[in-house]
């Protein structure tokens, strides 16, 4: 219940009254067996919130969204392999070029407080650091990130891209938390912010087009969907050959991963 | 019922220099905006009575000089169809300016070409979108925008410039995620949130090449103590006020019944 303590720091008192009372609503919308996350949980909406229902109508994955407690230890998954994958970089001595060197330390640092926030919101729920192998070993890889630039250049890109998509892909399941949302969105702008200069750093645009992966084959997955062009619904193929067509429309749109997609890539670095 | 107002007027009066309306953009950026409604313009000298205002809310009337953002996810969206224009509109300006035309590195040139492509993407999906949920008449018109402020021959006034939409397009998406009440609106707000992010981070590194000023401990904010590593979200009727000072935005915009939660 360590999240209700934080959460007393904050000066909406809103937040507190419904605490729990959305248990019930929730669990039409969640997995069974997870009760126990929900109830840990303070949300910042009445019971009777439009939210919800229109969370539960308009999509059809609504069923198989998880549990904030879930998405958080599931974006603190992700927050703890990009925290110690800079923080070995960093100590590498002659790994990052002398120039590049402000630029990961700054990463290092918003990824340690992702990773504090995260812990903070979670409390007891939070789960351990796993065990990391950027070799990639656990998914069939031999990577050399620690003793090649070039490749942990690539691994970066390839972390901070997959952590933008994969905020993005939970922010449905925080619909109804607006502290939790919120917060949610406000890392995810930072890791695109890394993103984008990483990318560049490695003379790539600092979006991405279509499919476009040139990253080790293995990580396709981190670019698969985002060659979409229909967006509500309208389909945007072929509707801007005067504003660079459809690579830029792909471009002017970033797309999800779902958490089955996320922890797929992830794996190949978790023993 | 006399509606409550703020005025927030313009600082663009012909009078004050070239960066001056930046200035202030910066400057009314950390503005704390009180009261339960706001009233935006322009151009002081274009009055509206209270009588035209309620007359508006009511009929939700297609007019160039007023528009009325509504209320729910449609005002969210029109306040994103507004921000999108006024981008588009930016960028637009910029590539028929001299500094794009005498831009030498390709990656530069690169970067203000390909942010010009997105937001009038950005824009024009918008556009589209809202047509197939809503009346013409509660949809944004197509607005009017003053660039007389900004020198579009100089390359730190436009990079400048471009910083700060492009940080405040992150901010305002960011704000107005929870305002959203369709999970579709809060994805596709997502899409375009980060896309904007990518875009603040290499203006920034335009301006100071190398350096930690893409994600900046000037542009980031602390949460609850972890240190400085968040993006604001700014609730709309602040970042409204900003646009309102920057006097690009010629058309008056009623923000009454936006969502606050």
């Amino acid at each position: 219940m360590n999240i209700i303590k934080f959460l007393e720091n904050l000066s909406d008192n809103q937040l507190l009254e419904t605490k729990g009372s959305r248990r019930d609503s929730l669990n039409q919308i969640t997995n069974a067996g997870k009760n126990f996350a929900q109830a840990s949980i303070p949300f910042a909406l009445a019971a009777t919130s439009k939210k919800t229902s229109a969370a539960t109508m308009s999509m059809s994955s609504a069923m198989f969204q998880a549990s904030p407690t879930d998405v958080l230890n599931f974006a603190l998954t992700l927050e703890y392999l990009e925290r110690e994958f800079y923080q070995i970089g960093m100590d590498t001595a002659g790994l990052i070029d002398a120039d590049d060197r402000d630029v990961f330390g700054l990463i290092l640092r918003h990824e340690n407080s992702h990773v504090d926030l995260l812990l903070l919101a979670l409390g007891d729920d939070a789960i351990d650091k796993p065990t990391f192998d950027f070799t990639g070993a656990p998914g069939g890889l031999a990577l050399n990130p620690f003793g090649d630039y070039p490749t942990f250049l690539a691994l970066s890109q390839g972390f901070e891209d997959t952590g933008v998509r994969a905020y993005k892909g939970q922010a449905g399941a925080l619909i109804d938390n607006d502290v939790l949302l919120e917060y949610a969105l406000q890392i995810h702008s930072v890791e695109a912010r890394h993103a984008s200069q990483v990318r560049r750093m490695r003379d790539e645009k600092g979006w991405i087009t279509f499919e476009e992966n040139t990253l080790p084959a293995a990580f396709s997955g981190i670019y698969e969907g985002e060659d979409n062009t229909i967006q509500l619904g309208i389909n945007l193929a072929g509707k801007f050959p005067s504003f660079g067509g459809d690579a830029a429309v792909t471009e002017a749109f970033d797309e999800p991963l779902t958490m089955a997609e996320v922890n797929a890539i992830a794996g190949v670095f978790i023993v | 019922m006399k509606k409550p107002m703020i005025n927030v007027q313009s600082f663009h009066d012909g009078r004050e220099g070239k960066m001056n309306s930046r200035r202030q953009f910066l400057k009314i950026g950390g503005l704390a905006v009180v009261g339960s409604s706001l009233f935006l313009y322009s151009c002081e000298e274009d009055g509206i009575t209270d009588e035209e205002i309620n007359a508006l809310d009511a009929k939700g009337v297609d007019n160039k000089r007023v528009f009325n953002l509504g209320t729910g996810d449609l005002a969210i969206l029109n306040y994103a169809y507004i921000l999108e224009q006024l981008e588009a509109a930016f960028y637009t300006a910029v590539i028929n300016g001299s500094y794009y035309e005498g831009i030498t590195d390709a990656k530069e040139k690169q970067i203000l070409t390909d942010l010009w492509y997105h937001e009038v993407i950005h824009r024009d999906f918008l556009k589209t979108a809202l047509n197939s949920i809503a009346s013409p008449g509660r949809i944004a018109p197509d607005l009017e925008f003053n660039f007389s402020s900004v020198d579009f021959g100089s390359r730190d006034n436009v990079l400048t410039v471009s910083q700060i939409l492009e940080d405040t397009g992150v901010s305002a998406y960011n704000g107005a995620g929870k305002l959203l009440e369709s999970a579709d609106y809060l994805l596709l707000a997502g899409k375009i949130v980060s896309v904007e992010a990518r875009h603040a981070a290499a203006i920034r590194d335009l301006i100071r090449p190398g350096t930690t000023y893409f994600a900046g401990d000037d542009v980031l904010v602390d949460l609850l103590g972890t240190g400085i590593a968040y993006d604001k979200a700014v609730a709309p009727r602040d970042v409204l006020a900003a646009v309102a000072a920057t006097g690009f935005l010629e058309t008056k915009i009623i923000a009454n019944n936006l969502p606050t939660a």
